[in-house]
Formats: structure tokens, C-alpha cells, sequence
């Protein structure tokens, strides 16, 4: 028994556990069956978040794949996550935060230069730990597509006005995954200053995987 | 046995003979239309196209060049990539089109913008309005599952396996099918977050045209669009056709329409000095 309120309603054996630290990148094979819970240890931390099937790195998480099937930009509660090609890749089994965003993206220096000017290009950002992830595993910037935010909110207003905002996270806050494949994770910690989605001041993360 | 084209010169014959076929979809070459908006001329024609309906095709483009799509019959899905021609892991992301421009809807003045921050194509000219950038392609998990099958060797060949095919056609691989922009079929998004799909079909001949401001390659599917509520496979022909026009100028309105679109253009500008 543990009194860690991080671990509270999670079943199963601890097989991984790593915080994350704030801007980093973080890669882990997590096999199928197997949950991965993230904790937004400080709140409103953006967990930018690509899939690649184990088997086939070609077969990645599709955001317009995923909320096609559902009908629904926002992931939930019961989202599955899927693939280029269709197929259940993870599902969201829980989460204490009401949505998480997929149509965001991730920011890269380059398209800083355009939301904030070219006085950011020189900042980190998750391009560029997406970029040094994949990079370990011979992948690289074609594998790169659109990704999950989570603890990121983009609402979508009447006359299509977009943006992230402020976040409905809060400390401690989690997201549980149970992968329905052998999947690759990974993650950038987003190390953006510009905009709300790290509530201006970027954090760590904890990342626990149970069998 | 039965012997119909026995001989080499029979068989040749027989090819021959077909030539001058017209069908519905096909190209024409040397490309010729005689609707070219004024101030273009013929000889700035370079490519006339009818995609068929489940169809495909795909074509390099020199930045300055137009690309009009004609929703001929009403039925249109125009699924499209974009790719910089010259290192084609610059591709469209459709995140940052709709994040930087902080809004999700495509139309007349928006831009498309690749994953490096500069601008691959804008949309000069629109007159269709439901456009969508979130939605994606069908699959041919989504085929099955909606027409019993989904190959692109049989009736109802799914979005994705066309789009495959025609990055194949510029050595391009599976990892190199990036989200699409569907255009002439829309997606409006309600304040929960739901997608309602605008399917149409719309009244004939409604017409886009798309502004290079890369060297780009295009790839275009035309598949039912992934949320199209029929039953059958609906989906009619879609015509191409593309021209060489003047790149865009330091005073072009679009350009200098909002803070992000100039410093993507400048992006581009940036690239071409060289």
C-alpha cells in the first residue's frame, strides 16, 4: 500500500517510473496491455505526444484519423487513439482533466518565428525534442505528424476562432493510457514561454507504466 | 484455343487503334482550356486534368504558378498534400495552418503552411466555403467498415491508399502521408468539440484556386470524404488545371493581410535568397 496520491486508482504492477524534467524529451516502449499514466505533477504542463506502432514505425497515432471515428475534436475519457491506418493504437482509459487537445500541434523555433516573431528561433521547442527522440531510434522529421496535447486546451469558438488559453489542469491532475499495441511513446515536454499552455512557465511531468 | 491478337504487329495494331480515346477522366496534353480566367494565356497552361471520382493524381508546380480546382458536378473531395518539391520532408501541417492563422476554418486569403514555418500555397480565389482541415482521409479500415471493401484494385478505393500512391509517384514512402486538407467538403466544429461534416452535395462547378509560393508538389485523392454520411460511394469528378503566374510581390494583399502571414512569406522569401 502507498499513500502516493500519483498512484491513486491505478492497478497492477509499477514497471516504470520517471519524472520527466521540465522542456526535455522523453521516448519508452510500453507493450501492449500495459497503462501508461502521466501526471501533470505542477499543472497545465502541455505533454506533446506521438505514437509509433513497435512493430512498423510507419503506422503512427493520426489525429484526424482519431477524432474522425469519434466525431469529436477533444479527446475524453473513452477515446481511442488511433492509427494512420485505422487502428487502436492506446486508449484513454481515464483522466481527471474534462479534454485534452490533438488539432494544436506542436511548437517548433520555425513556426515561433511566426506566432511570436523571429527574436524566439533561437528557443527550444518540441520539434526539437521530437526531433532527438526519434532521432535515437532512426526516425526523423517525416515521422513527425500531428500530435496529442495533453493538459492543453484549444477550444474551438462559432466563427472558427482558435487558440490555446488557459488550461483546465491542476496539479496532480492525471491521464491513464492502456496501450492496445506495442507502441513507441514520444513526448516532448513542452518548453514553450510564449503562450498559456505551460501557464508561461514550463514543469515537470511523471510518467508511470503498470502491467 | 482462340487466337485475337496473335502477332506483335497485330497487338500493335490493335494499341494503335486507340488512339484519340476521349473519356471523362483523363489529362489533356498539350494541356488546353478555354476558360482561363483574363490575363492568362494558353501558353501558360501546364496542366488540364479530370480526376476521376475515387481517383487520383499529382503534379510538381513552380512557385508563382495557380492551381484551379473545379468541383465539376457537385461531388467533389479534393483530399490534398503538399510537399516542397525540392526536400519533400517540408510537407503542409495542418496543426500549425490552423494554429498560426488562430482559425479553423480555410478560405479565400488563408494560407497553407508547411512545417517550417513558411507558406507552400495560398488560396487566392474560393467559391465554395466549406473546406475542411481536421477531419483527414478515409482508410481502408474506414472503407470496409463502410462500403465492405476499400482496395485501391477495387470499386471504392479509400483516400489514404490514393494519397500512398501518388507520393509514391515521386519515390515518396508510407512515412511521407502526412494529415491532409480536404477541400469542397467542410467540417464545422461546434463549441463541444463536435465535427458536423457539410457534405453537400453542392450545386456544379464551384471553383478554388490555390497560389504556389514554393516549388511544391501536390498530391490530390478524390475519395468520398471519411465522414460522408451515404450509404454509397459518392463522389463525382474533380478537373485540374494549373498556369504559371508571377511570383508574389512585396505589396500582395495577402501577404501583408495579418502579422503571421507576412513573416511566412518572408520565411519564403528568406529560402529563395540564395
Amino acid at each position: 500500500m502507498t499513500s502516493d496520491p500519483d498512484l491513486s486508482g491505478l492497478s497492477g504492477m509499477i514497471v516504470h517510473d520517471e519524472i520527466v524534467p521540465a522542456r526535455a524529451p522523453w521516448l519508452h516502449h510500453i507493450a501492449a496491455g500495459q497503462t501508461l499514466r502521466i501526471v501533470d505533477l505542477e499543472g497545465n504542463q502541455a505533454v506533446d505526444f506521438l505514437l509509433y506502432s513497435a512493430a512498423d514505425d510507419a503506422e503512427r497515432y493520426s489525429a484526424q484519423d482519431t477524432v474522425s471515428a469519434q466525431g469529436n475534436l477533444f479527446l475524453r475519457e473513452g477515446t481511442v487513439l488511433r492509427s494512420n491506418e485505422g487502428r487502436p493504437m492506446m486508449t484513454i482509459v481515464g483522466t481527471s482533466v474534462e479534454y485534452h487537445d490533438t488539432i494544436g500541434g506542436a511548437c517548433s523555433c520555425e513556426s515561433n518565428t511566426l506566432r511570436y516573431g523571429h527574436h524566439t528561433k533561437a528557443q527550444h521547442a518540441c520539434v526539437e525534442n521530437f526531433l532527438e527522440a526519434n532521432l535515437l531510434e532512426g526516425r526523423g522529421k517525416r515521422d513527425i505528424v500531428s500530435n496529442i496535447n495533453f493538459f492543453m486546451n484549444v477550444p474551438v469558438e462559432e466563427d472558427g476562432a482558435l487558440g490555446i488559453v488557459d488550461g483546465i489542469s491542476a496539479p496532480g491532475l492525471t491521464v491513464d493510457l492502456r496501450a492496445e499495441m506495442d507502441v513507441i511513446v514520444v513526448v516532448s515536454n513542452c518548453p514553450q514561454i510564449n503562450n498559456p499552455c505551460n501557464a508561461f512557465n514550463p514543469t515537470p511531468v511523471r510518467m508511470i507504466v503498470t502491467a | 484455343m482462340t487466337t485475337l491478337l496473335a502477332d506483335p504487329m497485330a497487338a500493335r495494331e490493335h494499341a494503335r487503334a486507340m488512339a484519340g480515346t476521349l473519356v471523362e477522366a483523363m489529362p489533356l496534353l498539350p494541356p488546353a482550356a478555354n476558360d482561363l480566367p483574363a490575363g492568362v494565356s494558353p501558353e501558360d497552361l501546364v496542366w488540364e486534368e479530370t480526376i476521376a471520382a475515387g481517383g487520383y493524381a499529382t503534379r510538381s508546380l513552380k512557385r508563382g504558378a495557380r492551381l484551379r480546382l473545379i468541383d465539376l458536378k457537385g461531388d467533389a473531395c479534393a483530399s490534398v498534400m503538399i510537399f516542397n518539391g525540392e526536400m519533400p520532408s517540408e510537407r503542409l501541417n495542418v496543426a500549425d495552418t490552423v494554429k498560426v492563422q488562430w482559425n479553423a476554418y480555410l478560405g479565400e486569403g488563408k494560407l497553407l503552411l508547411s512545417d517550417m514555418g513558411r507558406v507552400l500555397m495560398s488560396i487566392v480565389q474560393d467559391d465554395a466555403n466549406t473546406h475542411d482541415a481536421f477531419c483527414g482521409t478515409s482508410n481502408a479500415v474506414t472503407n470496409l467498415a463502410k462500403y465492405g471493401e476499400g482496395r485501391n484494385s477495387g470499386a471504392f478505393p479509400n483516400g489514404r491508399d490514393r494519397l500512398l500512391l501518388g507520393a509514391a509517384k515521386h519515390g515518396l514512402q508510407r512515412r511521407d502521408v502526412h494529415p491532409c486538407v480536404n477541400l469542397f467538403k467542410g467540417a464545422r466544429i461546434e463549441t463541444d468539440g463536435a465535427i458536423t461534416p457539410l457534405i453537400g452535395p453542392f450545386q456544379p462547378g464551384r471553383a478554388l484556386v490555390l497560389r504556389a509560393e514554393m516549388n511544391v508538389v501536390v498530391v490530390i485523392a478524390n475519395c468520398p470524404h471519411v465522414l460522408d454520411p451515404r450509404e454509397e460511394y459518392a463522389v463525382t469528378p474533380l478537373r485540374a488545371s494549373a498556369w504559371h503566374g508571377p511570383i508574389t510581390t512585396e505589396d500582395d494583399p495577402v501577404r501583408n493581410a495579418t502579422p503571421e502571414s507576412l513573416r511566412a512569406f518572408q520565411n519564403v522569401e528568406d529560402y529563395f535568397r540564395r
